[in-house]
């Protein structure tokens, strides 16, 4: 022992010559060590660092919806129909309470927040039920991503968020309104809660109204909670903006009308349908029963319907002016021509045709005022069926008006391979067909248009579009003369006159079919018509179904709402008198009783 | 020129500059070491306030904690060796009856009893002042004799290892027992060992590992091993932490996200961000360039300590050095290859950047001694 202490000198003198040579080893063992380190690190840094950037990214980055600012609806006169204003909707991330490291405390921790007294004044502030969104955040205990409360008052939702309950967030959309309520809703139809149109226009142009809904990217951390917003990949491009043809104050007017004339006639449901005749546009559109697109929650099925477009019906009298139009085209008639109509009723085999009287020989014209159906038939076997086919397939029965409103009804207009006479007749007065109100009053357009049949329009039109010349314009003036003949004195539609207007129009009363067959005390009651007379601006056509009561004939029950509507309509639209002095309805009530469409 | 002769000429060096040596060598500092460590501190500083989510108090805490220890390693410094030596093994006695303590009473947690609580003394862990006990007392016990030492001897190194890391092992707390063996193998190592029983003693260990995978090693040890081979196999739970530091250290790419912008460390994917993983913190936002900056400081380190090793001026000295350099140098190793995943986790903190307390003090202490190795020589007679 005390020799090795001694000899400590001497020894390290050899000692550092071996040492020098581990050193030497450790140096090259730390060299191979190291390398392998820095391998490791070039492997994961940069030869896997595209797939472990993804991965990283996978975790955190994720996109979140920025809802677009979906366009806005207006009338031809840039009044708003449908807005959408923003609001906020809270949303609750339930994931922020849990702890995913450590599964007992997770469950206390997440028990904690949620029996936390702040739900209660959250609850409070949305008159909610506190166990209600205690259930419903249980439920979603596994979830990120919550609905605490949807389309929130922007104020509501800052108090809420004042609260600072841990995971509750808000989030911007939009909700829309419609201001004009159920004066419109069955054109303007209506969007869901995540703004996408359900019904009507909202449905047919909701690409063009909703716009793109933007992304932006933000980082979330591991519980859900979005730490930071990275920046917009894209912001919200808002939807376009779409004008209607329709004019808010007539659509009021027609709708106000329309109503009044059903609850007094204890009626089904109605429609009134306005056209521009110069653009074809559709002025106002409107239907009976009608519902609040605001507050759907006590929507009846029934009342959803755009009844106009969707709903056919035999149109009855009202076709007579298109079969005199075929009559007159074909030169073997003209308004002064004579047919005898006695004995007020014409056999088919076992089938009858009849008029209410025996009216003897009638001039053509008074063949539409009196609304005979003998005359009526008689011309129309005498032009053969396919001629008065052709007229109607011409003015657009039997097709779709092409306006692309969701369920819109095409009408039928049945071509016979073989024509029975019986069948000629019935066609002629408007039975064995069915149309739309909107088919109607685009057939009564091509008589008011002087024969040009345009395209029809719910949107505004800049320029009057390119129209098809369908009968001569000397035949429609000729027609339009002939329905003036009807709201004149001895005409079943006086009760449409108008003050200081001339109009003309055809009065329909069809029997409503039923489950077997027609119905014996069910009818719609029907006028179609235009005003002024010799250059017409507007064309309207009134449906009312079932009406009750001891009234029930298109020019007791229609015709007056015409003539109502049409009288506001024309000082609405400033035109000009052409009947100065004319005292028209007053007149025409006392003149009317007797007669009947 | 031979090494040797670079050996020869250089105590002679050394002695012409002694001259000219001012106030750092006078207080025993040694300046290369004290800025690079000085560095590494404050970098370490800079990762730590990401990695703890930007928290202040953990940074501050981390800098008292850092002050204290450059004090103890500054009065570590002046100690001359030949004072560790004395002490040695008296030092290695304590701590050695200090783990069968902890062993008896100690307390801590998550079920590893570490720390020893005696009435009147701070608490404090007999592991960490065992590597600094361990590499002291097998550098006396080798430098008493001849070396390169006859079997027996390495045969009394080999218990003197053995006996603190089996107990260190029943704590339990396989990462430190190793480096506590390794820090005494490597004391070994540089005794002059010849190279057929380095062999042997290899060839020994690689037969052992069997022994150990099925005797000795404990499930969650041997789940640890499972973890690294295949982190996939149980992506949400064992496999979290390696998958989540491999995604962090990867996503970095060459320059990395920036400084707090790591998403990985930022929002709470990456555990231990701030302690054991705080290496992938650093590769996220500083990138490839970070990490080799890092591991350039290191490596002067480590060169600046090696320096010292060969110069030292007695084998005491000498082993002693090399044997706490390369200790250091297995921390650095074990650390990044675990956080990387070429290591199974065994808790191994990054030298002077994880935040904790003990192994921070410890790491100094040890470069206190290394000071005070080359700041004492010219009082060493040749």
């Amino acid at each position: 022992m005390k020799q090795e202490a001694n000899n400590v000198r001497e020894i390290s003198q050899p000692e550092g010559k071996t040492s020098l040579g581990r050193f030497a080893f450790i140096v090259s063992c730390l060299a191979i060590a190291l390398s392998a380190l820095i391998f490791r690190i070039v492997d994961l840094q940069v030869l896997d660092n595209a797939f472990l950037q993804k991965q990283g990214d996978a975790r955190t980055v994720r996109y979140e919806v920025l809802d677009a600012h979906r366009g806005m609806i207006t009338d031809r006169n840039g009044e708003p129909l449908a807005v959408s204003t923003p609001v906020e909707t809270l949303w609750v991330n339930p994931s922020v309470a849990r702890d995913p490291t450590d599964s007992k405390k997770d469950e206390k921790k997440f028990q904690e927040w949620l029996n936390c007294e702040c739900w209660n004044r959250v609850a409070g502030l949305l008159k909610m039920d506190a166990q209600s969104i205690r259930a419903r955040l249980q439920s979603g205990a596994n979830k990120e991503f919550v609905y605490l409360d949807r389309k929130v008052a922007p104020e509501v939702a800052q108090q809420v968020l004042a609260l600072g309950v841990a995971g509750v967030h808000s989030r911007r959309e939009y909700k829309r309104f419609y201001p004009a309520g159920e004066v419109a809703t069955h054109l303007l139809g209506f969007v869901n809660i995540d703004e996408n149109g359900q019904e009507g226009l909202e449905l047919a142009y909701n690409d063009w109204l909703a716009g793109k809904a933007g992304k932006a990217t933000v980082l979330k951390d591991r519980r859900g909670e979005v730490i930071k917003e990275l920046g917009l990949v894209e912001d919200a491009q808002p939807g376009n903006p779409l004008q209607l043809s329709i004019d808010l104050r007539l659509q009021y007017l027609a709708y106000r009308e329309l109503k009044s004339a059903v609850k007094a006639h204890k009626a089904k449901s109605a429609s009134l349908v306005m056209l521009d005749v110069d653009t074809g546009e559709v002025l106002a559109m409107v239907n009976q029963p009608s519902y609040n697109p605001n507050n759907r929650k006590r929507l009846r099925v029934s009342s959803l319907r755009n009844r106009a477009m969707t709903d056919v019906f035999e149109p009855g009298s009202s076709m007579k002016p298109l079969t005199m139009a075929a009559a007159l085209e074909s030169g073997k008639f003209n308004p002064d021509s004579e047919i005898d109509t006695s004995p007020g009723y014409l056999r088919f085999g076992r089938s009858t045709i009849r008029d209410t009287h025996n009216y003897g020989v009638l001039r053509l014209e008074d063949i539409v005022a009196k609304s005979s159906n003998v005359g009526t038939s008689k011309i129309a076997i005498g032009l053969t069926g396919p001629v008065v086919w052709d007229m109607f397939y011409r003015m657009g029965l039997g097709q779709l008006t092409g306006l692309g409103f969701p369920g819109e009804g095409g009408g039928v207009l049945p071509q016979p391979y073989k024509w029975k006479n019986i069948q000629v007749a019935t066609l002629s007065y408007g039975y064995g067909l069915n149309v739309t109100a909107l088919q109607l009053a685009q057939s009564y357009l091509v008589l008011a248009a002087d024969g040009v049949k345009r395209p029809l329009s719910l949107l505004k039109q800049e320029n009057q579009p390119q129209g098809e010349q369908i009968i001569s314009a000397d035949v429609a003036h000729k027609v339009r003369l002939m329905l003036n003949k009807v709201v004149e004195k001895g005409g079943t539609g006086t009760r449409a006159q108008v003050a200081s207007y001339r109009v003309g129009g055809k009065t329909g009363t069809v029997h409503a079919v039923g489950n077997s067959g027609y119905e014996e005390s069910e009818y719609k009651a029907l006028f179609a018509g235009m005003a002024p007379i010799d250059s017409p601006k507007v064309v309207m056509v009134v449906v009312v179904d079932a009406p009750q009561g001891d009234e029930y004939y298109g020019g007791e029950v229609a015709a007056p709402v015409f003539s109502r509507v049409m009288e506001n309509t024309m000082r609405i639209l400033n035109v000009t008198p052409d009947s100065v002095g004319n005292q028209g309805r007053i007149a025409a009530h006392g003149l009317s009783s007797g007669e009947r469409g | 020129m031979s090494g040797s002769d670079f050996l020869r000429q250089l105590p002679d060096a050394s002695r012409h500059f002694q001259k000219r040596r001012g106030l750092m060598y006078r207080l025993h500092i040694d300046p290369v070491l004290m800025v690079l460590l000085l560095i590494l501190a404050c970098a370490g500083l800079f990762v730590l306030y990401s990695g703890s989510g930007e928290s202040e108090a953990d940074v501050t805490r981390q800098a008292i904690r850092l002050c204290l220890a450059f004090g103890v390693m500054l009065v570590f410094a002046q100690l001359d060796p030949s004072v560790y030596r004395r002490w040695s093994p008296w030092l290695f006695l304590i701590g050695t009856v200090a783990l069968v303590g902890v062993l008896v009473m100690g307390t801590g947690a998550k079920g590893a009893q570490r720390w020893l609580q005696i009435p009147g003394l701070p608490r404090f862990q007999p592991s960490e002042f065992m590597k600094l006990a361990v590499p002291m007392m097998v550098s006396w016990y080798l430098s008493e004799r001849y070396l390169p030492p006859s079997f027996k001897h390495i045969i009394g190194t080999m218990v003197i290892i053995f006996v603190p890391t089996v107990l260190i092992l029943k704590q339990p707390d396989l990462g430190t027992s190793l480096l506590i063996a390794a820090s005494g193998i490597f004391v070994l190592f540089f005794s002059g060992i010849s190279w057929k029983l380095v062999g042997s003693f290899f060839a020994i260990v690689a037969s052992f590992t069997p022994v150990m995978w099925f005797f000795v090693m404990r499930d969650y040890q041997k789940q640890r091993v499972m973890t690294m081979l295949n982190p996939e196999a149980d992506p949400l739970g064992t496999g979290w932490n390696i998958i989540q530091s491999k995604t962090a250290i990867g996503s970095g790419g060459m320059s990395g996200k920036g400084w707090l912008l790591g998403t990985q460390s930022q929002l709470d994917f990456l555990p231990e961000s701030h302690t054991d993983f705080i290496i992938a913190v650093l590769a996220e936002e500083f990138g490839f360039v970070g990490v080799m900056l890092l591991l350039t400081l290191y490596l002067m380190i480590i060169a600046r300590g090696l320096y010292i090793a060969v110069n030292a001026p007695d084998s005491f000295s000498r082993l002693l050095a090399g044997s706490l350099v390369m200790t250091f140098f297995v921390y650095i190793f074990v650390n990044i290859g675990m956080v990387s995943g070429i290591l199974p986790i065994v808790g191994v903190p990054l030298p002077l950047v994880s935040y904790g307390g003990t192994s921070i003090v410890t790491l100094l202490a040890a470069f206190g001694v290394l000071m005070s190795i080359h700041t004492h020589r010219k009082m060493l007679e040749r």
